[in-house]
């Protein structure tokens, strides 16, 4: 693909006189770091990161039907997200796939506000708009998105906006700041606590300018961000996990309403409940590589003897912990914690543990229980 | 220093090179995390795979800007390789090779025709 068949976000012309090293990624012309990602990386666990992730799908879905329309191919219970509250979900197809996972949420009384990956987005809106019935109404929001991720993201943002300190982890809001019509939850993914706002595409600069004057605040490019998510063990969609994987298989389980599993009234249900009730044939699992060079994205996975049982879909040093880590999908039998493993590096065989995710613990802000 | 358009340099000291990447490649790597250096006493011919360098997102090959034998490993780099940002044409060398074929330097571009080359990437 070339630079000019790229699209660029609302803040490109930000990006460049930052500095940043450009890459195309999901279609766009992103920013893959800036001053180099191990110290953007380390910025964020320590302060406040700016990313710039207007790539990603952001639409509404309206209408009477809205919610029991959207809730037909996605395993959450939505009729019960109350205003002010958002849900981590998974868009699935009819063998329990996992076609996109993608946050939805109550910002206002206007049906969901729902934030989908880059590289899915077209896929996505093309499948709601074929499959959403009655009055259910997609319509694509053509604005930027920031994240705003670190621990010193709250401090940060509520010195802005001081309702912003009371919001809790998966609460959001459709509310002025700096000036203009935002939508902001208290999510991300970077493990960290911080927000995602929505606002204006024109208006994108100009707040971004405004939130790196603060000393805590340094842009940080695509390469960080996934560096962040795998500390975090958060999949990446297109990689971890894909419309041939279903939530079990995805260690993804959590996504599964109790009420929506009683119901099986979602697409792919009957897989998804047989694997549940059967176990699946292979689960995404967390690898410590104790040995030798990162273990990346295809390099596959052997028991102790060498027989080889699976792949890594994700791997990398982690910046935070000084080691190797990796994601990957290994039969049941070798997925408790512990199990002895090897991963096949480049043709050689090092040594490999099965460990917890997420490997860096996350430190999502949670509100006391009223 | 010679340079070749995989960005490898090499230092030649009689029949030995030092090879290494160059400022360019290093930059362009980003944060080295690990490397893999080759093993004394391997053989590789012009352009094999002889190292691999790590950066946080990606492995790259590093080829053999000329055949011969691997005489020393620079072992640094497997418990500091981010000498190779720090000093990618210095202290971040890789291995020296003995030159089975001299011919082959004159295939190398001098500093200012890959300067030259670097400008029209």
């Amino acid at each position: 693909m070339t630079d000019q068949a790229l699209k660029t976000t609302p803040l490109n012309a930000a990006h460049r006189r930052l500095g940043a090293r450009m890459v195309g990624f999901s279609g766009y012309d992103m920013p893959v770091q800036y001053e180099g990602v191990l110290a953007e990386h380390r910025w964020t666990r320590e302060h406040v990161g700016l990313f710039d992730v207007s790539h990603m799908g952001q639409c509404k879905i309206t209408g009477a039907d809205a919610t029991a329309q959207f809730q037909r191919f996605v395993p959450g219970d939505y009729e019960i997200l109350k205003a002010g509250k958002q849900k981590y979900t998974l868009l699935l197809n009819k063998d329990g796939g996992i076609i996109d996972d993608l946050m939805a949420g109550r910002p206002d009384h206007d049906g969901l506000f729902v934030v989908v990956n880059a590289g899915n987005k077209d896929e996505d809106f093309a499948f709601w708009n074929a499959n959403l019935e009655g009055d259910a109404k997609l319509t694509v929001l053509d604005r930027a998105l920031i994240a705003i991720q670190g621990p010193e993201a709250a401090e940060l943002m509520s010195a802005h906006e001081p309702v912003l300190a009371e919001m809790g982890f998966m609460e959001t809001a459709r509310l002025m700041l700096f000036g203009v019509d935002a939508y902001i939850s208290r999510s991300g993914y970077t493990g960290e606590d911080g927000y995602e706002i929505s606002v204006p595409a024109d208006q994108a600069e100009r707040i971004w300018n405004t939130l790196l004057e603060d000393a805590r605040v340094k842009p940080i490019g695509l390469g960080a961000r996934d560096s962040l998510r795998l500390e975090s063990g958060l999949p990446l969609h297109g990689h971890d996990i894909d419309a041939a994987t279903t939530p079990v298989e995805g260690a993804l389980t959590f996504a599964l309403s109790k009420s929506r599993k009683e119901r099986a009234d979602f697409n792919g249900a009957d897989i998804i409940l047989k694997q549940l009730a059967e176990g699946p044939s292979r689960v995404r699992v967390g690898l410590q590589v104790k040995e030798g060079a990162p273990a990346r994205e295809g390099a596959e996975i052997a028991d102790a003897d060498g027989n080889i049982i699976g792949k890594v879909t994700s791997g990398g040093p982690s910046p935070s912990l000084g080691k190797n880590i990796a994601m990957g999908f290994v039969p049941p039998a070798f997925a408790e914690l512990g199990t002895e493993l090897k991963v096949l590096v480049r043709g050689k065989p090092a040594a490999a543990e099965v460990i917890a995710m997420p490997f860096v613990a996350q430190r999502y802000y949670r509100k006391p229980k009223a | 220093m010679h340079f070749t358009k995989d960005h490898e340099w090499v230092s030649v000291d009689g029949d030995i090179a030092t090879v290494g990447i160059s400022k360019h490649a290093a930059e362009a790597l980003g944060d080295v995390v690990f490397v893999e250096v080759p093993e004394v006493g391997k053989t590789f011919a012009k352009g094999d795979s002889f190292a691999v360098v790590e950066s946080v997102k990606a492995a790259s090959d590093v080829y053999a800007p000329v055949s011969g034998e691997v005489v020393e490993a620079n072992d640094v780099l497997s418990t500091a390789p981010e000498t190779v940002n720090a000093a990618p044409e210095a202290d971040g060398w890789f291995a020296k090779i003995k030159i089975s074929d001299a011919s082959q330097l004159d295939g190398l571009m001098d500093q200012a025709a890959y300067d030259a080359f670097l400008a029209t990437l």
